[in-house]
């Protein structure tokens, strides 16, 4: 096994491109050393990508955030202005693992895993966040929802590696919130999940994305429960029509963390209890 | 005084005191030494192959090609572990499920394996051995294996001279539940369900193997009892006893787990056949795998009382399974589940059930927690048909001292009462519930275990005190054995330091199991410690050139008494010590015992948890344990371990479970989704220690390690039960089957 340590994406997308056997990107490595131990792979070359300067911070523009791919969890918690404008989509990185994954896992690395469970991934999603995408020769910026193609998959091209994620410019009146449920508080993996980002106009929400996670191969965004809460201000009746519409969209698995019957169920559960949050983050009053 | 093992009340100035444990620092440092923590020269490692399938003849096992790989020192197979047991079915089973002998029983039993220069070497050969397998139809539910259709695990169980999986019924009562059952007003029935789990030890297996071409062989090992591992191993390994020396390393967690051998006998034949150390440590895969987890059980209880609440009849059928060998936990079910009770007409059967799932070992009071469950859950519903309180029906049904208990014996004092007391007067059962918050409460006994203990107490020539004990140490007891002898000596704690010697340094001593291990080797400190103070008395009067009898040793000197000598400065532990070569010797005390009379133990817990009505979801609000200790030696460890017992219940009730696919295998390997509760999970967990002497022990100690995970199932469930309203029949109760109970209680 080789073990590498570009200092640019560039190199680091050709380390990966010319590579003939299995190679892997290490970031914070919290899934690949597992999945090492287990041997679920054998790499026989490993690019750490922590070297690299233009994936190591977290940048605020006229634009929005860019928060690089060796950015970990620990770092976004303490970055305040962040936290303020994408309080959920904080919340949800800062759900993966424990206190000390938290010092390693990255975003981008919870996106490339490919889990349908991941945290971070509904909340992006919700956010209407990007990736830019770096391969030998070029760059292009894709959402991050068109990323995962199934558990373990993406759309990414071989030598093709996601630089940072871009978050929109926050508009006033916004808010979002993710929530998952677990069988522990903490060490554990999500059985079912759901993220809501809306922005209000006088207390009405004006736009809303609701996603899913661990209810289908990949993150669902649910453009119907969406749509049952935009004009509204989360009456009952939204919120029973955002539910139901949550419900429909499942198409879960049986699994040794839940059953199809508890994932549809609690997924409308979870997506009311987000969209109330994030309307009183966007300072709504219920 | 002497060796009289008898209870007397006395006053302490050490016992009871809360002082530093001597393992302590090295634990939080990282100094101490545990199972993977020995190196030899020129040592390799071990690695294990594993059946994947779950039942299938192995028709083949090709080695030639990892043979051949650069590096592979040793591969053993069955065919290097000759059956050198003679007809001793129990050491047969160990034998067989160290290694497949021509079947694979479960998912994960061992098949062949290999020692290799490194890991990497010794994996890649693991992947070169071929084996062939035929499958065979498999059984993992204990109540599917009973149909008469299961596919049978072993040949030589029969029922009724038939092939069955059905290893073992064991009935225990006394009276006429019938005539009870007539006599009652209301009759509760209720069948209930646990899955199985595993003890959850953060330490896995871990042994370093060194056998010499001389025959004889060092195991250092992480174990519960490395005495009886040293009788399991020479005799599967055809060693002398004498020749295998095996010393136990600082253990991180046992509970039962760790009083079996796993791999040890497979690291024993590598070592042997490479002629090199070698050393083996279980991956966590390995150890849910291939370990000894505890029972999944099925169970029909029934319950009968008249209105005053007095329990007329009681049964309990259990259906408790084994793995793929014969054990006892049906039994150890059976005798314990109405244990608490005063109860005229009591009838309990155990059935020992085979199944394609790892040997079951002991877990921490092992069986008890299921059968309490079953047991404590349906007293709450006969208490609520009858509209008493659960705590008053308890009260008025629970055994007392001259109680005939369900499973034979006559109780002496006994702690269950005063445990129930003490829960009415609580402040805990007084606390306000929120909305969507319950109660409950349950109770739970253990037998408890003495038996066979040895230990060496050595003054040194500066008059510090070391005490050599037999049984490892895995719940603090070095400081509580320190506390014992710095008591009889009447010397200051940290004038003696308690170490675990090896085998070849003292007689056989029992494994640390059945919360033995402080009232044992306790006892036998006691003893060890008053031989000394004999020896300490007879040197002094040497010293004085007085006679024997006119020496007293009290508080930690001794004194010359008489009006002749009266004006003698009494002499220290130290002033005799640094006389020891010109009056005899080294000074020693030495006892060797068998512990009879453990002293059965009570506990009575208190729990309130919430549910989210919506997801099903559960939070352990609040949690109380109270306890007999007889004495509680050490009170720190003695709540430490009423704490651990009500961690790893409520990690039982809530979420772990083994979770078996259609096809016989193992699905959660590891503790991502076998789910032990961590910090943020567990409330701070509030305890009790009541003294009800034990009359067999000088000190009154009872063991106190076990009891405490007996209760939580039946605790939990009460609560949740409480605040979901629904009755929960079936552990774990994980967020999805509480959402549909409450789901299909709506429907």
């Amino acid at each position: 096994m080789r073990y590498e340590t570009p200092t640019t994406t560039k190199e680091a997308a050709t380390l990966l491109y010319k590579e003939k056997g299995q190679a892997h990107i290490l970031a914070g490595g919290t899934d690949l050393l597992v999945r090492m131990k287990m041997g679920m792979t054998e790499p026989t070359l490993v690019v750490d990508i922590k070297h690299i300067p233009a994936m190591q911070a977290i940048t605020k523009s006229a634009a929005g955030f860019k928060i690089g791919a060796t950015v970990c969890g620990a770092a976004m918690t303490e970055h305040a202005a962040l936290g303020k404008a994408w309080p959920g989509l904080v919340e949800a990185a800062n759900l993966i693992g424990s206190d000390q994954i938290q010092g390693r896992c990255t975003m981008v690395g919870n996106l490339c895993n490919g889990s349908p469970a991941a945290d971070s991934v509904p909340a992006m999603i919700a956010a209407g966040a990007k990736a830019i995408v770096v391969g030998k020769d070029k760059r292009r910026t894709v959402a991050v929802d068109k990323i995962v193609t199934g558990p373990g998959k993406t759309s990414l091209a071989k030598g093709e590696v996601i630089e940072a994620i871009t978050l929109p410019a926050r508009l006033p009146r916004s808010g979002d919130a993710y929530l998952r449920f677990t069988p522990r508080t903490e060490m554990d993996i999500a059985v079912v999940s759901a993220a809501v980002n809306l922005t209000l106009e006088r207390g009405v929400v004006k736009t809303a994305r609701v996603v899913l996670g661990a209810v289908a191969p990949t993150a669902v965004i649910v453009a119907k429960a969406a749509k049952a809460i935009i004009g509204t201000k989360l009456d009952d009746e939204a919120l029973e029509k955002l539910t139901a519409a949550c419900a429909a969209a499942c198409n879960p698995i049986d699994d040794k963390r839940g059953t199809i019957e508890y994932r549809t169920k609690v997924a409308g559960v979870l997506a009311k209890r987000a969209a109330k949050i994030a309307y009183q983050r966007a300072g709504g009053t219920l | 005084m002497g060796h009289d093992t008898n209870y007397q009340d006395r006053e302490f100035k050490t016992i009871g005191t809360r002082v530093k444990r001597p393992d302590g620092i090295d634990k939080v440092t990282g100094r101490a030494k545990y199972g993977a923590d020995a190196f030899a020269p020129g040592q390799l490692v071990g690695k294990v192959l594993r059946s994947p399938h779950a039942h299938a003849i192995i028709q083949k096992i090709d080695i030639s090609k990892a043979e051949k790989l650069a590096g592979v020192k040793a591969i053993i197979t069955s065919a290097d572990l000759p059956d050198l047991t003679g007809s001793n079915r129990g050491m047969t089973d160990i034998l067989e499920n160290c290694m497949a002998r021509g079947r694979a029983l479960y998912h994960g039993h061992a098949v062949a394996a290999v020692a290799a220069i490194d890991e990497q070497t010794a994996k890649q050969a693991l992947k070169l051995i071929k084996v062939t397998y035929k499958l065979l139809p498999h059984v993992t539910d204990v109540d599917e294996a009973m149909l008469p259709d299961a596919p049978i695990i072993q040949d030589f169980v029969l029922q009724d001279g038939k092939p069955s999986n059905i290893a073992g019924i064991s009935t225990f009562g006394h009276g006429d539940v019938d005539a009870g059952f007539a006599e009652a007003d209301v009759i509760v029935e209720k069948s209930y369900k646990t899955e199985q789990t595993h003890q959850g030890y953060i330490e896995p297996h871990a042994c370093l193997a060194n056998v010499s071409s001389d025959g004889s062989g060092e195991l250092w090992v992480t174990t519960q009892g490395h005495f009886s591992f040293r009788v399991v191993c020479s005799t599967l390994l055809g060693l002398d006893m004498a020749k295998l020396k095996v010393t136990s390393s600082e253990i991180g967690g046992g509970f039962g787990g760790k009083t079996h051998v796993w791999t040890e006998p497979l690291a024993l034949a590598l070592s042997r056949k490479a002629n090199r150390p070698v050393k083996l440590v279980m991956t966590r895969d390995e150890v849910f795998k291939a370990s000894g987890p505890t029972s999944s059980t099925s169970m029909d209880i029934k319950i009968g009382a008249k209105k005053d609440g007095t329990i007329t009849a009681a049964t309990a059928i259990l259906r408790y399974q084994d793995g793929a060998f014969p054990g006892i936990w049906g039994m150890l079910g059976a005798m314990t589940a109405y244990a608490c009770y005063d109860l005229k007409n009591v009838k309990t059967v155990g059935h020992d059930v085979l199944v394609n799932r790892p040997k079951v070992a002991a877990y921490r009071a092992p069986s008890a927690p299921m059968a309490a469950f079953g047991v404590e859950s349906t007293m709450d519903l006969v208490a609520n048909e009858i509209g008493m309180s659960p705590l008053d029906f308890r009260i008025k049904n629970a055994a007392k001292e001259g109680t005939q208990a369900s499973y034979g014996p006559v109780y002496g004092p006994i702690g269950i009462g005063p445990t129930l007391e003490a829960v009415k007067k609580h402040p805990h059962m007084r606390a306000k519930l929120k909305k969507n918050q319950g109660r409950g409460m349950a109770c739970g006994f253990w037998f408890n275990f003495g038996g066979q203990t040895c230990v060496d107490l050595n003054i040194g020539p500066d008059g510090t005190v070391s005490l050599t004990i037999g049984t490892i140490d895995v719940g603090g007891s070095r400081a509580s054995l320190s506390l014992i002898v710095a008591e009889e000596l009447g010397i200051p704690y940290d004038q003696v330091r308690t170490n675990i010697g090896d085998t070849a340094s003292l007689g056989h001593n029992d494994t640390t199991e059945g919360s033995r291990g402080t009232f044992s080797s306790g006892m036998a400190a006691i003893f060890a410690a008053r031989d000394a103070v004999g020896v300490l008395r007879e040197r002094a009067a040497k010293m004085w050139d007085i006679p024997v009898d006119d020496v007293v040793w009290a508080d930690g000197v001794a004194t010359a008494t008489g009006a002749k000598h009266s004006n003698l400065p009494p002499l220290t532990l130290a002033d005799i010590a640094a006389k020891a070569a010109s009056t005899g010797g080294p000074i020693a005390g030495h006892n060797e015992v068998v512990a009879d009379n453990a002293g059965v133990s009570f506990a009575s817990h208190i729990c309130d948890v919430e549910v989210d009505p919506d997801t099903g979801g559960t939070k352990i609000i609040r949690y109380t344990v109270i306890q007999d200790a007889g004495k509680a030696i050490h009170p720190d460890y003695v709540e430490g371990q009423f704490q651990g017992g009500a961690a790893q219940g409520i990690g039982w009730a809530l979420n772990e479970e083994y979770i078996y696919g259609a096809d016989g295998c193992l699905q959660n390997t590891g503790f991502l989704d076998y789910r032990i509760p961590v910090c943020s999970d567990l409330p701070f967990i509030d305890t009790q220690i009541l003294e009800i002497p034990n009359p067999n022990h000088p000190y009154g100690v009872r063991g106190v390690g076990e009891t405490s995970i007996v209760p939580p199932l039946a605790a939990i469930g009460n609560a949740v039960s409480h605040a979901a309203g629904v009755r929960m029949t079936h552990i774990p109760m994980s967020a999805p089957r509480i959402l549909k109970a409450i789901d299909d209680a709506k429907a």
